[in-house]
């Protein structure tokens, strides 16, 4: 078992679609929450075999995506400055500020780098004490463990010239955000693989219950998504409203534990703005007042910003579920990956940039 | 960016602070993972692996019960008699 290519059998994947045929009896709208499901689905074209009675709207669950624009001027800000190293996944790189991305930074000779773990950040602190070495802290919970490592590493060994700038966010008040709006249309929920994997799924029952939803909790892997599909739709059919776990291998009810208990220990939840939908109470995670020595946004005191969004990009609404990608004027002319004005253009996980790569020759 | 890859743990060490770290191949490639989070893995589990840290050991027999509920499926179909396949001619 390689846990890959057995998730990747092209029969068993049209059993699935024929399974679901075979339980849909009239019309369901679904999200998937994860942007990695988003582009496992537009890859693999599953959208396109569903049955017509089955619509899919992708969800916000691209951390880079709902990255505020405030906060990405603030990490340009403290890029800029010298004496500054400053560390991002490779995704935040180019994703436009109100003026300048990351990457306009390091061409003018700031010294930006991309780095795979904030573990590498970590080490550059230790490499270069004379220098203020800043991890762009971006991500869902998922992620959260992997942060509260490196801060918690750095607390240990006394660095001093280690900080991160948190844009740390969380899923379930971003569900009940969409169910809350006016109008919604979603039905029913695959609940993300690996961010349950750490947070376990007893935070979603509330929800499904609360809300008659049900909530799968789904893998990335074509035949993951196609059965996570199957079992909303069944539930739906059915009239269950429940939590389900399609991606039992990784994922266990209480979630891991011990992650847990190290980002409580370094962080604490907090309001945050998500870009392009506003902001939403206790949906993400700041540093605790016992680590903030590493929090980038004091040690470099930004002060707060007037933002200029694009104004054609309708993120907010692509990145809710609203509209695709191709109903935005920019989209495939104005706006590509190479010249992005949104965010989900760029990441690897932004629904726009999923329906450039996928679907334009199609 | 929540991309976590399947991997197999080569060998576990400790750091200077004592946090569990290990080796972990990649269908061959070869990375520096945390293991911190995953202290029930030995070598030879498969776990998955996002920005450095494995955050799950993956549990072979529900995986395979991921497979084999296509199967049961298909018994079920049988049952009543219709078939799933018919769509793959
Ligand atoms: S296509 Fe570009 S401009 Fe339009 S919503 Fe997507 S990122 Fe924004």
């Amino acid at each position: 078992m390689k846990y890959i290519d057995e998730y990747r059998d092209e029969i068993a994947a049209q059993r699935y679609v024929e399974a679901i045929r075979q339980t849909v009896t009239r019309p369901w709208t679904l999200m998937e929450i994860c942007g990695g499901q988003t582009h496992t689905i537009l890859k693999f074209g599953l959208d396109r075999m569903l049955p017509r009675e089955v619509t899919l709207v992708h969800g916000p669950g691209c951390p880079v995506c709902v990255t505020p624009m405030e906060l990405l001027d603030k990490a340009i800000a403290i890029a800029s400055r010298p004496g500054v190293i400053f560390c991002s996944f490779g995704d935040m790189l180019r994703v436009p500020g109100s003026h300048q991305d990351l990457l306009m930074v390091k061409a003018e000779g700031g010294d930006v780098r991309m780095v795979y773990s904030p573990l590498d950040a970590l080490k550059l602190a230790q490499q270069n004490p004379d220098q203020e070495v800043v991890f762009f802290a971006v991500g869902f919970e998922t992620t959260a463990p992997a942060n509260a490592m490196a801060v918690w590493q750095a607390q240990q060994m006394g660095l001093r010239n280690f900080s991160i700038l948190s844009a740390h966010v969380l899923v379930p008040p971003a569900i009940e955000a969409i169910l809350n709006a006016p109008g919604n249309e979603v039905q029913g929920f695959l609940a993300p693989g690996h961010v349950c994997t750490v947070m376990g799924y007893w935070e979603y029952e509330p929800i499904a219950e609360r809300y008659q939803v049900p909530i799968v909790v789904t893998g990335f892997e074509p035949l993951d998504i196609l059965q996570g599909l199957f079992m909303t739709l069944k539930a739906l059919e059915e009239g269950r409203r429940e939590v389900e776990n399609q991606y039992a291998r990784s994922v266990r009810r209480e979630g891991n534990v011990q992650a847990q208990r190290l980002i409580q220990q370094v962080f604490e939840v907090t309001d945050r703005a998500w870009r392009g939908i506003g902001v939403i109470p206790r949906s993400g995670l700041r540093l605790r007042e016992e680590y903030a020595e590493f929090d980038a946004e004091r040690r470099f005191d930004v002060a707060e910003m007037a933002v200029e969004e694009s104004p054609e990009c309708i993120a907010g609404l692509i990145l809710q579920g609203r509209k695709k990608p191709p109903e935005c004027l920019a989209f495939g002319t104005r706006c590509t990956p190479e010249h992005p004005l949104g965010a989900p253009m760029v990441s690897s996980e932004g629904a726009c940039s999923a329906y450039y790569r996928y679907t334009r020759e199609a | 960016m929540c991309l976590g890859i399947p991997g197999k743990i080569i060998s576990i060490e400790e750091n200077d602070l004592g946090v569990r770290m290990g080796k972990v191949s990649f269908g061959g490639i070869v990375k520096e993972a945390c293991l911190a989070y995953t202290p029930e893995a030995q070598v030879g589990d498969y776990v998955i692996v996002h920005v450095g840290f494995a955050i799950s050991r993956l549990d072979e027999e529900e995986a395979q019960q991921t497979l084999e509920m296509l199967a049961e499926l298909e018994e079920v179909a049988a049952e009543q008699g219709e078939s799933l396949t018919y769509i793959l001619q």
